[in-house]
């Protein structure tokens, strides 16, 4: 193969990694506190509506990325709420905001747009734009090097570099800072956290909302800087694959970029290979397509490592007498 | 607890006598003044009174439930009083939460450990009292701090080590220096030494010792007399949530301790008669056994339990007892090893291993009733035929007659007193001896071979103990192989007639508990088994008690 | 701390008066958004309600959907006793359409008599592997059931799309679907002898469905596996020491799990469409999970709340017609509220509840200080 159709495969990748490691790393603070995510793909999907339905009603991209943060946000502190004070089954809160973002997104949608869920073509101010970096096409010309920083390094939206950026952050907070490892232990061990003198509640709703933040993020990437626009059901399920991810990754950051490199890629793979056969023999896209699903499911399974999760996730915490 | 003392009790009656009132409120580190606390309807702290001078050991004994433990999390801030007033160091203070108290000089060391197994021992230190947003110059802080301690107490530890990999000592020292390291001047600890080895408790009264003489206040929780005896210089005893007396270690002992926490005479001797062993019921040979996490708990035991005799296994809490009883009935797989049943190996991998060995004549009666064996959401009824849903008594096929089933409970609600007496009832809503009598029964009735039986009265009240005592002992008088296991050594003396210590997963010794002393068994649950050696250098701790 | 002292609610308030509580608050805040985006509540409700029971037509319908929601309900509620959360409902209804149309598509000319039975059979297979290797992969290799079944969803949609457009898709046809079954294979439609449910799609299956949920109560509540099962919900270290095979409980209840879910198959497949189309459960599989809350995991309570969302799904069709700017989605909505209400905020409610209870009955009160104080602890 040569270096154009590589560069331009692996430049797919980083696009399509970026929403999954947004997500991922949400998953990973509220994980790490000891909240179970299911409602990844949720907060994404109100995220991406909110984000576009702002950002075509005032062509303003930045208003738009507030309101799908402030949305994403709200619904983390909704199922943080559940989950947290009220004590009750976070599966149960990821599955309930998953359907109420489908159900929410698309009423809203036609009510507000009359498009059948859709919302209007984004302006040009109304989206991310990629951005080229300094001297991106003055080494355009330099072979390899020049080639992998003009082509595929530079040339993102701000969204995608943030999305890689925020894995050494989440790195440098989680090992480094006094909020990381309190973040960590209350996830292990909320009684030992409580006992300090920290209070579980507050760290867990810290972390809630750091998770509702980042999947604003990834769904904003979605509807306005990958895409000019909302369309239903839009972010199709990465919220869970990026949940595969995580735990593929044990949830841990920097495993967590690789990981999500390594679905992005076979995403890319698909896209392309898309009515194609290699070395001859025709692989269905739809295997490729369920290959994180797969690979998830025989890492947990121990046939490959083993994952385990935060020893006190899923489980509401209760001062016992 | 509750039905077993009459209210009219007369100590229960008896006016407060504090031992430290005399004292300068100067001297007092800790003054608790009218402490009230009530969980829904359960009274947990009744007008509690409780003063502690500087610089000593202060003990306080109860039963379990007798809310020792309610007022301790009370004054470390877990829990808010409904009323009263805590002092410290003759200040009044509304203590709101833990971290108020750790400002207060306040420390606490609970019962199970509050430490994060997969963090190092110096993050554990460190959590919750860093000193900036940045971990690192708290790092760095805290190791230099744990050298000083270190120095300064005698408490070395590797502050780099994960605490799921040292042991359940090292894990105590570090809950120690924790608050140590915090500013602690009081200190306290909620049964300390549950989990330690004797040697292992020796070394932490040896510390608590040198941090009294180094002027911090120690307040020790335990319904261990013998350490009350051994190490206090004050002790207050608690009984049913309120506060019974306060008096100087040096002026009281043992016998008189014990009556003020349960509040009449305990009849601590069994009566049976000598057992007349027959043939070899249940043999064990060589087994070898791993926990959960892989750790090899029982290493290479065998032994055997004839019919017609009670065979105690002694030993402290945590060494391989609980997986040497889960692996013969069947709950645990064994790594290698025979377990034998009149001879026939019984065959016990699986996750269905302890039906078979229930089908082969050996009933369980686990070491936790409450997390092993029973369901408490369930109906008595239901409990009362868990693990032998299978039987044709109980319905043909696949289908369930829950109405014999019933039937069968009422009788044995009969017999064997359970109150109350209704077989619909939750079995959450009985009582800890009640419950027990449910599994006993359940158990007992079936008319097994062999019968073992983990911490047989644990979290019973005095009244029931005597029944399943005697329950117990009706069994090997007809002829049944028993094997009992229990921490609480007077339990082993008085039941067993042959008593094997049990130490790092293997059996140490063996002892006929007639001519048995305590200390001769402490020494072997202390793994020192070269008697002659050991003698004379049986340490104060262990003879004061008995 | 208040909640762990409270004394527990009597047993009609548990059951009824707390699931219509939350029934109530998922209807009230489903109505502000309605309101919020200026249309009349009331009407909605009312053109819900009509669409939903209005005439034999629409109560047809209702009970079409009721079908499907009584299967995955049962699905969730049956794994929920023995402490499963299968969450694979629908990929394991999805899967088991291949099952059916295996079967259905051969054995087309014979009578539905026939083929309906091994339809069922298929089906059930089929679904109930798709829950067995979750269930095997729990058991045996300790991974979570939840996300495993998380992730055989989509790989069955995966599996799904491949075999319909690669494999059954007869040649010449451009929709993603397969062949058609002959007229002498289909299930009859209910309509054909009950006229007030003419040209509904209510058929066959819909007493499947009830022998079902008959069947689902005899097994938890009268057998011995029922019993196994349940303890093994309420504590798995019990069942271990009454030697009931923990792993053995979970592969069979997740294979009867997976295969009651396959059960929509056989009322989509042979019942309405005729063929194997793609995505034909739409979301039922999650409206399972609201079902078995709602339904508090026993079989009459799931039948009611089956019908309920039933009547919501036919009523939502027929409210975009009614009223033009109300989408069906809103009852997707109401159907997320009634989930996160009663399954994840149950807390709202219930100590508030459990106070007003206690205060209004001195007696209760009385009780629970006696039954609180055999097991107090320090």
């Amino acid at each position: 193969m040569d270096l154009g159709l590589v560069l331009s495969t692996l430049d797919a990748t980083l696009r399509l990694s970026t929403p999954l490691l947004l997500a991922c790393l949400a998953g990973l603070y509220s994980e790490r506190a000891g909240v179970f995510d299911i409602g990844l793909e949720g907060k994404m999907l109100a995220s991406a509506f909110a984000a576009a339905a702002v950002a075509a009603v005032t062509a303003n991209v930045w208003l738009g990325l507030l309101a799908g943060l402030a949305v994403s946000i709200t619904t983390a502190g909704l199922q943080g709420a559940a989950a947290i004070t009220l004590r009750g089954n976070q599966l149960i809160a990821g599955v309930a905001i998953n359907m109420l973002a489908a159900g929410l997104t698309t009423f809203l949608g036609i009510q507000w747009f009359g498009q059948g869920g859709r919302t209007p073509q984004l302006p040009v101010s109304g989206r991310f734009q990629n951005i080229d970096l300094p001297f991106a096409n003055e080494l355009a010309g330099v072979p390899v090097v020049g080639q992998i920083y003009s082509e595929l390094i530079s040339g993102h939206n701000i969204l995608v570099y943030i999305a890689f950026l925020a894995v050494p952050i989440t790195w440098w907070v989680l090992y480094r800072t006094r909020f990381g490892l309190r973040l960590r232990a209350v996830g292990e061990n909320p009684k030992a956290v409580d006992t300090a003198g920290i209070s579980v509640t507050r760290l867990r709703y810290q972390a809630v909302l750091i998770t509702g933040f980042l999947c604003g993020l990834a769904g904003a990437f979605f509807s306005i800087a990958q895409g000019s626009g909302f369309g239903n059901n839009m972010t199709a399920g990465k919220g869970f694959i990026a949940l595969a991810a995580l735990i593929f990754a044990k949830w841990k950051p920097v495993p967590a970029m690789f990981t999500c490199l390594l679905f992005g890629f076979l995403d890319a793979l698909q896209i392309r290979l898309q009515g194609t056969s290699i070395f001859g023999v025709g692989v269905p896209v739809q295997a490729i397509q369920a290959l994180p699903y797969i690979l998830t499911v025989i890492l947990l399974a121990g046939f490959i490592g083993k994952a385990v999760g935060p020893k006190a996730g899923g489980v509401a915490y209760t001062k016992e007498r | 607890m509750s039905s077993d003392t009459p209210m009219g009790d007369p100590i229960a009656q008896r006016p407060q006598v504090a031992a430290a009132s005399s004292a300068a409120a100067s001297d007092l580190a800790i003054e608790l003044i009218g402490i009230n606390k009530r969980f829904g309807a359960v009274h947990a702290n009744k007008d509690i009174d409780l003063q502690v001078r500087r610089g000593t050991v202060h003990g306080i004994v109860g039963e379990n439930g007798a809310g020792k433990s309610t007022l301790m999390s009370i004054l470390y801030g877990f829990y808010t009083a409904d009323s009263g007033e805590i002092r410290v160091n003759g200040t009044p203070h509304a203590i709101t939460d833990s971290r108020h108290a750790l400002a207060l000089g306040i420390g606490m060391v609970h019962q199970h450990f509050m430490l994060v197994d997969n963090f190092s021992i110096l993050e554990n230190v460190v959590l919750g009292a860093e000193d900036s947003a940045m971990l690192g110059p708290s790092l760095d802080r805290a190791r230099k701090e744990l050298t000083r301690l270190a120095k300064e107490y005698r408490l070395d530890v590797n502050p780099d080590a994960i605490i799921e990999d040292v042991s359940v000592g090292t894990q105590q020292r570090v809950e120690i220096l924790k608050a140590l390291y915090r500013g602690a001047d009081v200190l306290i600890l909620d049964e300390p030494t549950g989990v330690l080895t004797p040697a292992e408790a020796d070394d932490l009264f040896r510390v608590l010792r040198t941090l009294r003489d180094q002027g911090k206040t120690i307040i020790l929780i335990t319904h261990k007399l013998r350490e009350i005896m051994a190490i206090t210089d004050y002790v207050s005893v608690m009984r049913q949530g309120a506060m019974v007396d306060t008096l100087k270690t040096s002026e009281t002992n043992p016998e008189q301790l014990a009556e003020l926490m349960v509040g009449r005479r305990v009849l601590l001797r069994v009566e049976k008669t000598a057992a007349k062993p027959g043939d070899t019921f249940l043999s064990v040979e060589n087994l070898v056994v791993k926990d959960d996490l892989g750790v090899t708990r029982v290493k290479d035991v065998s032994f055997t339990v004839r019919a017609g005799e009670i065979v105690g296994i002694a030993g402290v809490a945590g060494n391989g007892q609980s997986e040497l009883l889960e692996s013969i009935s069947g709950m645990r797989d064994q790594t290698s090893g025979i377990v034998r049943l009149k001879g026939t190996p019984l065959s016990l991998e699986g996750d269905d291993g302890a039906h078979r060995a229930r089908k082969a004549g050996l009933a369980h009666v686990p070491e936790d009733r409450q997390r092993m064996g029973l369901i408490t959401a369930f109906e008595e009824w239901e409990n009362a035929m868990l693990g032998y849903e299978d039987d044709p008594a109980y319905g043909k096929g696949i289908i369930l007659d829950s109405a014999a089933a019933q039937a069968e409970a009422r009788e044995r609600i009969k017999k064997f007193d359970i109150r109350p007496a209704n077989e619909r009832l939750k079995t959450a809503n009985f009582s800890g001896g009640n419950q027990q009598k449910i599994v006993l029964a359940r158990e007992m009735e079936r008319n097994p071979d062999v019968l073992i039986v983990g911490q047989p009265t644990r979290g019973v009240d005095i009244g029931a103990i005597e029944f399943i005592h005697n329950q117990i002992i009706k069994m090997r008088d007809a002829g049944k192989a028993i094997l009992v296991v229990s921490v609480e050594l007077d339990e082993i003396r008085s039941l067993a007639d042959r008593i094997l210590v049990m130490f790092d997963g293997q059996i140490v010794g063996e002892a006929d508990p007639a001519t048995a002393t305590e200390g001769e068994l402490g020494l072997m649950m202390a793994g020192v088994t070269d008697k002659k050696a050991a003698a004379p250098a049986r340490v104060a701790a262990q003879g004061q008690g008995s | 701390m208040s909640s762990a002292i409270l004394k527990p609610l009597p047993r009609w308030a548990d059951v009824v008066l707390l699931p219509i509580l939350n029934l109530a608050l998922a209807f009230i805040v489903s109505g502000l958004v309605v309101l919020a985006i200026g249309q009349d509540p009331l009407a909605a409700l009312n053109a819900i309600v009509t669409g939903a029971f209005g005439n034999g037509y629409n109560f047809g319908y209702t009970l079409y959907y009721s079908t499907n929601f009584m299967f995955t309900g049962l699905a969730v509620a049956v794994a929920a006793h023995a402490g499963l959360f299968n969450i694979g409902g629908n990929g394991q209804a999805y899967i088991a359409g291949l099952g059916v149309i295996a079967v259905a598509l051969p054995l087309q000319f014979l009578p539905w008599w026939i083929t309906f039975p091994i339809a069922i059979v298929a089906g059930a297979a089929v679904g109930g592997l798709w829950g067995f290797i979750p269930g095997w992969l729990q058991a045996k290799r300790g991974s979570h059931v939840v996300i495993t079944t998380i992730m055989f969803n989509f790989i069955a949609a995966a599996i799904m799309v491949y075999m319909v457009v690669n494999v059954l898709k007869p040649a010449g046809i451009l929709a993603p679907e397969s062949a058609m079954i002959a007229p002498e294979g289909r299930m009859p439609k209910l309509g054909a002898f009950i006229p007030w449910f003419k040209n509904t799609d209510v058929n066959f299956t819909l007493v499947l469905a009830l022998v079902c949920l008959v069947g689902a109560y005899i097994l938890i509540w009268h057998t011995r596996f029922g019993f196994a099962m349940r303890a093994l919900g309420q504590n798995p270290t019990a069942t271990r020491y009454a030697g009931m095979s923990n792993s053995r409980i979970i592969m069979i209840v997740m294979t009867m799990s997976g295969a009651l879910a396959g059960m929509v198959a056989v009322n989509q497949v042979v019942g309405v469409q005729y063929r194997l189309v793609l995505d034909y459960v739409a979301d039922a599989g999650f409206v399972g999970i609201a079902v078995a809350l709602m339904g508090r995991n026993h079989p009459v309570g799931i039948l009611l709340a089956a019908v309920l969302f039933g009547a919501l799904y036919q009523g939502g069709n027929e409210l975009q017609y009614v009223i033009p700017g109300l989408s069906k989605e809103m009852v997707v909505v109401i159907q997320a509220l009634v989930i996160l209400f009663t399954g994840a905020m149950e807390g709202l409610f219930r100590p508030g509840l459990q106070r007003i209870f206690m205060t209004l009955s001195p007696q209760q009160k009385a009780g629970a200080i006696e039954a609180n104080s055999v097991k107090s602890g320090s």
